[in-house]
């Protein structure tokens, strides 16, 4: 029972030109992109290689034809917009109208908070290239990027999360299992919202930035019709074997508890129901109410009824489901790991400060640290819940830029939890992790990204002078290409010719 | 999958490493308004202008 496993985090940021509101924000996500592959004088800029890719196979067993998809789902479209694979693994390009960070594959929830923080990072130093660069043109005006959801008129974009899973479980179990679990999580891993329904017009706060954008229980779709569960499967690995589980449900966390809590507790469920340990899983009577419901009530009091007539609070749900959690680690054979442990403890203590004193979860619980501000900022100065203050700074909490940002001002009170040390997410913006094939695609490009002409998290295809043709090198399995397989490859070549030779005669 | 986590030990050893957590001391607990309160006039600062302006202008497209 372990909170490990292959995982990830793809962001898509909020966007504005300084002074151009109708900014083309296409556009200004290219130049984002852009700015930050010329910055790192990229010789050249490989590809994306999407000959893995199926955004249109359904995890419940069909594919959908692409006349019938929304355009919005036509993800493998070669495209001319900007896209760059990093050195840490990582993709950053332009998805719709918003430039994105696709983490590189990690194996804990704690590597997930060092890469989409790194992220965090090298996309504030993009906008601010872009900044410069573009300084004196037409398309001047300073870029500023916001880590939300959410533009309180109508639009959202995605925070997703994803988790390698086997295969072998059947889909219907990971929905009556996760269903419950996703329509609770938002008291742990909210980022707080003013503002209520998708538009925004009514005047309130809640818990949770995506709650109001979810209108089904099980679905296909990411841009429309958004569901509690999403069955995009494209595994990104042999499909035999696994599937991905691809969640769009949750927030874009600033809070490192936060984030740290999102993956850590989804991947114990996962295990849970892999194992086939779970209990039988509680049933709501309308989860898609339940979670718009539990977002709207920040007092944690709202009750949701379950099929056999009972009535919980998200916090009772979340109690329940930690209880069964702690048991299944406690009854494992081995000794659990230290995430795993950290990760259970400190579900508990936020479930127990949620009970008996919210506030005690500032710089822990996004929501609850937004909220306090507002509350504080509230009393202070006399603002009703429409004033625009408020709203200004829910999005400014989320701005990433140091200097401006107004959760990144908040850690100056040093009430603010940090899990991971600023080094450690520094060297993450230009290193890859270790143990995953992650190591392998940016270790590539970090030495021979001159001779990669295309990458995707499946494969690198390289160009080697003298070669005639390409050469493509699947990487379907997240778990190879580790420094401890491959290490020594990057560390005995120093011409792509002779690692080309070195790989293909391994 | 949990086969091979089992099979990890190393792992486990190298992550005990890894957290650093600076955690935070809720005994401090009566002293939060103050500490939010002192950062107020700096996050007064650095917001936007205009708000009710600058509000309006957020404008996104959706995405996934």
């Amino acid at each position: 029972m372990t909170v490990h496993r292959i995982q990830g985090s793809e962001i898509e940021y909020g966007i504005v030109v300084t002074g151009q509101p109708d900014a083309n924000p296409v556009l200004a996500s290219s130049r984002v992109v852009n700015a930050y592959a010329s910055a790192q004088h990229l010789a050249r800029r490989a590809r994306w290689d999407f000959e893995e890719e199926t955004p249109l196979c359904d995890a419940r067993g069909f594919s959908i034809g692409r006349q019938t998809a929304e355009p919005g789902m036509l993800t493998n479209e070669e495209t001319s917009m900007a896209n760059v694979i990093l050195t840490n693994g990582a993709r950053l390009y332009v998805d719709h109208a918003h430039p994105e960070y696709s983490s590189p594959e990690v194996t804990s929830p704690l590597d997930v908070v060092r890469w989409e923080k790194a992220g965090e990072l090298l996309m504030a130093r993009a906008a601010n290239h872009a900044s410069h660069l573009d300084a004196g043109t037409p398309t001047a005006g300073d870029i500023v990027l916001y880590k939300n959801n959410v533009d309180n008129k109508g639009a959202s974009y995605g925070a997703h999360e994803n988790y390698l899973v086997q295969r072998d479980i059947p889909f219907r179990d990971l929905v009556a299992q996760l269903t419950p679990f996703f329509v609770s999580r938002q008291i742990v891993c909210g980022a707080g919202r003013v503002g209520r329904l998708a538009d925004g017009s009514e005047a309130a706060f809640q818990i949770s930035q995506r709650a109001d954008y979810i209108e089904t229980e099980v679905a296909l779709e990411t841009t429309v019709r958004r569901p509690i569960i999403n069955t995009r499967d494209e595994p990104h690995a042999d499909a035999t074997l696994f599937r991905r589980l691809h969640v769009i449900i949750g927030d874009a966390n600033m809070c490192e508890t936060s984030i740290f809590m999102k993956h850590a507790t989804t991947s114990l469920m996962l295990h849970a129901i892999e194992t086939l340990s779970a209990p039988a899983p509680l049933v709501l009577r309308d989860p898609v109410r339940a979670v718009h419901a539990i977002s709207h009530d920040p007092t944690l009091r709202q009750l949701v009824e379950l099929d056999d007539g009972r009535h919980m609070t998200a916090l009772d749900i979340q109690w329940q489901l930690f209880e069964s959690m702690k048991a299944m680690v406690a009854a494992a054979d081995t000794e659990a790991d230290s995430q795993t442990e950290f990760a259970l403890d400190r579900w508990e203590h936020l479930l127990t400060c949620l009970g008996s004193d919210p506030e005690s979860c500032f710089g822990q619980i996004d929501w609850v640290t937004k909220l306090h501000l507002l509350n504080r900022y509230r009393d202070r100065d006399s603002l009703a819940w429409h004033d625009p203050t408020l709203q200004m700074i829910d999005l400014q909490y989320h701005d990433i830029r140091s200097e401006r940002g107004v959760f990144n001002k908040l850690t100056q009170t040093g009430r603010v939890e940090s899990l991971v040390t600023r080094e450690a997410i520094e060297d993450a913006v230009t290193h890859p992790p270790t143990d995953t094939r992650a190591y392998f695609r940016g270790m590539c490009m970090n030495k021979f990204g001159h001779g990669v002409a295309a990458a995707s998290w499946d494969s690198i295809i390289f160009d080697v002078p003298g070669r005639d043709s390409l050469l493509r090198i699947p990487t379907s399995d997240p778990h190879r290409g580790t420094r401890e397989h491959v290490g020594r490859l990057f560390d005995d070549n120093d011409t792509i010719e002779s690692f080309v030779a070195a790989l293909t005669t391994a | 999958m949990s086969e091979q986590q089992r099979k990890q030990p190393r792992k486990s050893e190298a992550i005990d490493e890894e957290i650093e957590t600076e955690t935070v001391d809720t005994s401090r607990k009566d002293q939060l308004d103050d500490d939010v309160d002192a950062i107020l006039d700096d996050i007064d600062a650095v917001l936007e202008e205009n708000a009710e302006e600058f509000v309006r202008g957020f404008v996104q497209k959706g995405g996934q």
